[in-house]
């Protein structure tokens, strides 16, 4: 095959390696339940609301929050998490 | 091709080429140099016929030319176990005899004459020798289209451009924009967002080229890139935010005038190579190597174009104010960068105002419409004045402090006016500021910013996003080389 130009790679050549979900748990009753407020207004209304129906359905519920909504959630934060809970669920607001 | 230097014989060396009228006159010399018995080596860089006279090797790769830094054509060298001891270029006749030891060479030839400019250092040539025969460390993996891709069309699928066409960065061109910059290829400059890759000087120079960029731009480009990858300047929260914030990049010092960079009629617009690049060059290498895509990371609701580039220099000659690099610390004769979370420019029009104080309250009122009349503190802005409206306030005396102060205190709203529901809008503060006085800029909040020219009684604002370390704070990095 005839080749045409040849040129360098602008990008950072690599790949986001991908990632096997966890299976969807049966039931929550017995998990430990993060709920991780990414600190934006209001965002609290929403997740105490979830706690409540979280805690009627048998799980723990841990709460947790992110300094500021405008940056990614620190590393000490997502290891906190990850040891302390087996669930986690992530809240937007506003 | 070898990036080493082809080892040359001992005895005389003599570069020509047959395009040049001053290598044709030399040809009778060479032909005494060959009967005097001394060793004469001839390389030609163009006519394998030339010169007749004398014995010759065709320079085809033009390799001994390259790595004898053969600038001039005729040039003589003297090498000596095969290391050069001595050189002349061009006609000398004095020169000649003396490096030959021929008293009676070129007696009947002018005195001097001027040689040519040799083929290796030939503008069209000198990109393709310097990728052949340079040694240099970029590692970027190559990427081949086939004979049938357009490149641009190539370049535009893989999603590697802003939307515009970009310049194919090739390794010759690469390699070229390298020399803009002292730093190895190999440097880490920053950790780019949002995907937190290194980010070497070699990938900035492919995207610097994509974006159009001269050589002289890079240590710009460089320099903004590190201002906008680091923490304060939170890169990955101005990309992921809704509001339509990008990095608006300040360059202040000699250097923005040496790159002729526009810092007056139509500053912040198009037209200018400087300006638009390097703020484009910024934006694809976050793309590119940092991988902060519109529609993924990006979310910005409207976005805005100065998210292509957004980048101009103040205009310090003129300037009746100390400048902003100047206001952040930068010393006075550095190149530096300031970039700023900023969105589009608005226009402030008051073509009546002829005393500062009439300026001032036009200046404020408008600065208080920033996001919304009735949010305070949380977002910066840029305030740009003209040559029209800066005249106003040099001819009065007032420095960049006074301007500031004087706005400051025109900003101030009492909270009643701005707690949320106040004046039928539900946005605005909470309610507990109702009795406080609130100021609608943050202590520094303001950045006063002089550009744009020649005639206009127009200021420009660029507003902010969340400031603070809930947000972005702007960031000042000297320029380095």
């Amino acid at each position: 095959m005839a080749t045409g130009l040849t040129i360098l790679d602008p990008t950072s050549e690599s790949n986001p390696s991908t990632r096997q979900l966890l299976a969807r748990p049966d039931d929550i009753k017995g998990h430990t339940i993060a709920l991780l407020d990414i600190s934006k207004p209001r965002g609290n209304v929403f997740l105490d609301r979830l706690e409540e129906l979280l805690t009627e359905r048998g799980a723990k519920v841990k709460r947790f929050a992110k300094p500021t909504f405008t940056k990614p959630a620190p590393v000490d934060l997502r290891h906190e998490i990850a040891t302390q809970c087996t669930l986690v669920i992530e809240a937007l607001a506003d | 091709m070898s990036t080493t230097a082809p080892l040359l014989p001992n005895g005389f060396v003599v570069i020509v080429k047959h395009e040049c009228a001053t290598c044709q006159m030399v040809e009778p010399v060479l032909a005494a140099i060959a009967a005097s018995g001394a060793p004469l080596t001839v390389y030609t860089q163009d006519n394998p016929d030339f010169p007749e006279s004398v014995p010759h090797t065709l320079d085809s790769t033009l390799a001994v030319s390259w790595h004898y830094d053969i600038e001039t054509v005729p040039t003589l060298l003297v090498i000596e176990n095969g290391v050069e001891v001595g050189r002349t270029f061009g006609w000398s006749q004095a020169e000649w005899q003396r490096i030959t030891g021929i008293d009676s060479l070129g007696a009947d030839l002018p005195v001097t004459r001027p040689g040519c400019g040799s083929m290796s250092v030939d503008p069209d040539r000198v990109d393709a020798l310097r990728a052949a025969f340079t040694d240099s460390p970029v590692i970027s993996r190559h990427i081949e289209f086939s004979s049938a891709e357009d490149e641009f069309e190539a370049m535009y699928a893989r999603g590697w451009t802003d939307g515009l066409p970009v310049i194919p960065p090739t390794r010759e061109r690469v390699l070229r924009m390298l020399t803009g910059t002292t730093r190895h290829p190999q440097d880490i400059v920053a950790i780019a967002p949002p995907d937190l890759v290194e980010l070497t000087v070699e990938k900035i120079a492919i995207n610097a080229v994509m974006a159009g960029c001269l050589p002289e731009y890079m240590p710009w480009v460089i320099a903004a890139l590190e201002a906008v990858c680091n923490d304060q300047f939170n890169m990955h929260g101005v990309l992921a935010t809704t509001m339509p914030v990008g990095p608006v990049i300040i360059c202040n010092g000699p250097g923005t005038r040496a790159i002729g960079m526009n810092s007056g009629i139509n500053a912040f617009g198009q037209g200018n190579r400087a300006n638009n690049t390097i703020g484009r060059a910024v934006q694809l290498t976050i793309r590119n190597v940092g991988g902060g895509r519109p529609g993924e990371v990006d979310r910005a609701t409207h976005g805005n174009p100065g998210k292509i580039s957004f980048c101009f220099a103040e205009d310090e000659e003129n300037s009746p104010f100390t400048s902003l690099a100047t206001e952040r610390g930068v010393p006075p004769g550095q190149n530096a960068v300031t970039v700023f979370a900023g969105e589009g420019p608005r226009c402030v029009v008051d073509q009546l105002a002829r005393t500062p104080e009439e300026l001032t309250e036009s200046l404020a009122a408008c600065l208080l419409t920033v996001h919304h009349p009735k949010l305070v503190i949380g977002f910066d802005a840029i305030l740009t004045l003209s040559p029209d409206h800066g005249r106003v306030y040099a001819e009065a005396g007032w420095s960049r402090e006074k301007l500031l102060a004087e706005i400051t205190e025109r900003t101030l709203r009492p909270g009643a006016d701005l707690v949320r529901g106040a004046q039928g809008m539900a946005e605005g503060v909470p309610p507990h500021l109702r009795d406080s006085t609130l100021p609608k800029f943050r202590a520094g909040g303001l950045l006063l910013t002089y550009a744009g020219g020649g005639a206009g009684l127009f200021s420009s604002i660029v507003a902010g996003w969340a400031n603070g370390a809930i947000g972005s704070d702007p960031v000042t990095r000297i320029v380095g080389s």
